[in-house]
């Protein structure tokens, strides 16, 4: 309730592409069909021109190639290598066969130029009304050299957005669109479909829910686990991290700087390196385990079992993470716990309140107030935390042999596991799909939920 | 009485406070501990990857000079220049993505503003990694993936997303008050002239916060890299070649080795986040008041 809101048009403008059609003159519906026309009539011969020429550009691609690679995308290919022995030169030659994941890739680029130049169409038929009724009333239209200055004062978001948002499109939308299209072939090495595949609609996910399967069973088993940790992980950084913030921050503490920057230090060194000087301390021959036989804690010929159990690698990847993630926390939370209004503390003390009392009736209340976006966003970062996991155990132990996951694996680093290692691009795109509506089913609740989505912009 | 309980209240706030700076130092030394422990493995005379004592029992340069000098397995010189010129070329790039759209997310009103920032927002929730091999085979489609484009190939990985992570920059130009620039657009700015006379003068430390942490960004990549790179071992970035010494073929003579580049690494990326660290906190509370 109260997410889909109205839609209010905070922009109204008369040049819309329904009053073009309906209300432009001939030669705005002419651009209907021959872009640009209308702004050729009306001046602007070089905006004209460019709309021209994108039309010839994408009418002469789209019978180049974007037609035969738009028609391919239904059956993604079906002509098989074949090896066939060539007679004159006693050798085997392979024939050229259908390569679906190109034929997947360019049919979507195809797709998404074809938008685009939908978008394109509006544009120009947009700019044709708009130059049409201009000139009917009148009023100056503007030339292309007025058109350039524009986008440096009115129309300055054009300039400055476009470049990035076409980096976004080619390196972040295609290849998400390429990959969701992915959860619904057979492309992977089971049955060797890794050259020639087809769509098989929903089948992944069934083989995904299917608990029976092993597939199915590794599936519940890690997301159990990828909660847990999420959960944890978010949940002991935050306190830890509170009391850490809390003792470095009392009046009474001496040095302050040297305590702050002992831990600030160690989110200084880089995050692989940290994670990967942990992982070789607490191998079996690693430099903990000798530390506690020197120390005559354990036998000399024993060592904890810090990656090789189960339960002990769970705690561990959680304390390691206690390690790497507090001083990151520390630094956040230390700049909100000063902002805490002083008033508020006077005035618990003068009504005689305790340390205990201020704590939960003032500075936990307050901090999760301010915080809660921060508690969100961490915790979406830890379901999706890669690094920690594969750069310190790796998913490891693998007590189940026939299984593809070990026992820390969390659902992104078997994603990983399974489109690297294993080429099942399929279940990994699955996996892929599946994390981000766990992740946005909360966040996006919570998010339009929350006071600075509600008041952004609002001044 | 009262001098009593002065005492006594003097006594357990001493307590206290000696108990607070105990588990302080405590804390410390745990998480000093691993930095100073890779510290003094970079300087070990012994070779081998696990030894038997806590403590080198003798010290040596030798790991940092071999480093440097034996470059036929890991070109260790080379990966650094390559990272370096990644790290340059895409920070140049992310920098303006990132100010120039967190610039108009603030200040300018448009119809595509709000579907942009959802965008943003859902976009961020799918796996980062995702769509990595979708991008490999995308690179591969257009012939990225061979000899010298892998940098360019990784320059532009690194800075393509960099405009969906507008929220510190937006949060901090939202600080900035209005009237500064109602005041120029009277006495005749443009907005561009806004955007690069007032608005990034004023924000020096947002700006300092986004190119190092865009610099920073392909020192620390891992992932990215491994599977651009794939195995042109001379396109290799830093991170995988410290990745490398500690794969199983390798562990054993490049261990010692690993730890001196792993010190080299985190000296100058230690210092700029020290330098930033300011920065980091004010841009998340948004304390900094043009």
């Amino acid at each position: 309730m109260g997410i889909m809101k109205k839609k209010i048009n905070e922009f109204p403008t008369p040049y819309t592409c329904r009053n073009a059609i309906s209300k432009g003159g001939m030669e705005t519906k002419l651009s209907m069909v021959l872009m640009g026309v209308g702004n050729i009539v009306h001046g602007q011969i070089v905006k004209g021109l460019i709309f021209l020429a994108a039309e010839v550009a994408y009418i002469a691609f789209m019978i180049a190639a974007g037609v035969s690679c738009i028609a391919m995308l239904p059956s993604l290919g079906s002509v098989e290598q074949e090896e066939v022995w060539n007679e004159a030169l006693q050798i085997y030659e392979y024939t050229k066969g259908d390569q679906s994941i190109l034929i997947l890739l360019y049919g979507i680029a195809s797709l998404l130029i074809t938008f685009l130049m939908a978008c394109t169409w509006v544009c120009s038929l947009r700019s044709a009304y708009k130059a049409e009724c201009l000139a009917k009333e009148g009023r100056h239209v503007n030339s292309f050299v007025e058109d350039l200055k524009t986008l440096l004062h009115e129309n300055l978001q054009r300039l400055l957005m476009t470049p990035p948002m076409i980096f976004i499109v080619a390196f972040t939308i295609l290849p998400l669109i390429f990959m969701i299209c992915m959860a619904f072939t057979n492309y992977s090495k089971i049955d060797s479909h890794l050259v020639l595949f087809d769509w098989v609609g929903l089948e992944n996910f069934k083989t995904l829910f299917d608990s029976s399967s092993i597939l199915g069973s590794t599936f519940w088993s890690v997301l159990g686990w990828t909660l847990v940790w999420a959960f944890f992980a978010t949940f002991s950084n935050y306190i830890f991290g509170m009391i850490i913030s809390l003792m470095i921050n009392r009046k009474e503490t001496r040095a302050k700087g040297f305590w702050r920057f002992c831990f600030v230090l160690s989110c200084a060194v880089p995050m692989f390196v940290s994670l990967l000087i942990m992982r070789t301390m607490l191998q079996p021959e690693g430099a903990i385990n000798v530390l506690l036989r020197n120390l005559g804690l354990i036998a000399s010929d024993a060592s904890l079992p810090f990656f090789t159990d189960p339960t002990w690698a769970r705690v561990t990847v959680i304390m390691i993470n206690i390690w790497v993630g507090v001083p990151y926390t520390l630094l956040q939370l230390t700049g909100v716990l000063q902002n805490i209004p002083a008033e508020l503390y006077e005035a618990a003390k003068v009504d005689g309140a305790n340390a205990v009392q201020i704590f939960f009736k003032i500075t936990l209340p307050y901090m999760l107030y301010v915080t809660t976006p921060y508690l969100i966003s961490t915790f979406t970062g830890n379901v999706n935390n890669f690094n920690v996991i594969y750069l310190l155990s790796g998913g490891d132990p693998v007590t189940d042999m026939g299984a593809t996951a070990g026992k820390t694996d969390l659902l992104v680093t078997w994603l990983y596991k399974l489109t690297v290692d294993k080429q099942y691009y399929n279940i990994g795109a699955v996996i892929g799909i599946l994390t981000f509506i766990i992740l946005a089913i909360g966040a996006l609740f919570t998010y339009r939920r929350s006071k600075s989505y509600k008041e952004e912009g609002g001044f | 009485m009262t001098g009593k309980k002065i005492h006594s209240a003097k006594k357990r706030r001493f307590i206290n406070n000696t108990i607070v700076h105990t588990v302080l130092a405590v804390l410390a030394v745990i998480w000093v501990f691993p930095i100073v422990w890779v510290i003094l493995t970079s300087f070990r005379a012994e070779k081998g990857s696990y030894v038997s004592t806590f403590l080198p029992q003798s010290y040596t340069l030798d790991n940092y000079i071999r480093l440097f000098t034996d470059t036929s397995i890991l070109n260790f010189p080379q990966m650094f220049m390559n990272t370096l010129f990644i790290a340059i070329c895409s920070c140049i790039l992310s920098t303006f993505y990132v100010l120039a759209a967190s610039y108009c997310l603030s200040r300018l009103r448009f119809k595509l503003r709000k579907p942009y920032m959802n965008m943003a927002m859902i976009l961020g929730l799918f796996p980062g990694f995702m769509s990595m091999i979708a991008v490999y085979f995308i690179l591969k489609a257009i012939g990225l993936t061979e000899g010298n484009l892998i940098k360019l190939a990784l320059i532009m990985v690194y800075s393509g997303g960099a405009a969906l992570g507008f929220q510190i920059a937006k949060g901090f130009f939202d600080t900035i008050p209005l009237a500064v620039d109602e005041a120029a657009l009277i006495d005749g700015c443009t907005r561009w002239q806004i955007f690069t006379k007032i608005t990034l003068p004023l924000s020096k430390p947002i700006v300092v916060y986004t190119v190092l942490t865009s610099f920073m960004g392909p020192w620390l990549d891992f992932i990215f890299a491994k599977v651009i790179c794939r195995a042109n071992s001379d396109q290799y970035t830093i991170a995988i070649g410290l990745w490398r010494m500690l794969e199983k073929e390798y562990i054993d003579s490049w261990y010692t080795c690993f730890a001196a580049g792993a010190v080299l690494i985190s000296i100058p990326i230690a210092a700029l986040f020290l330098y930033m660290q300011r920065y980091y906190v004010d841009g998340l509370s948004g304390a900094v008041k043009g």
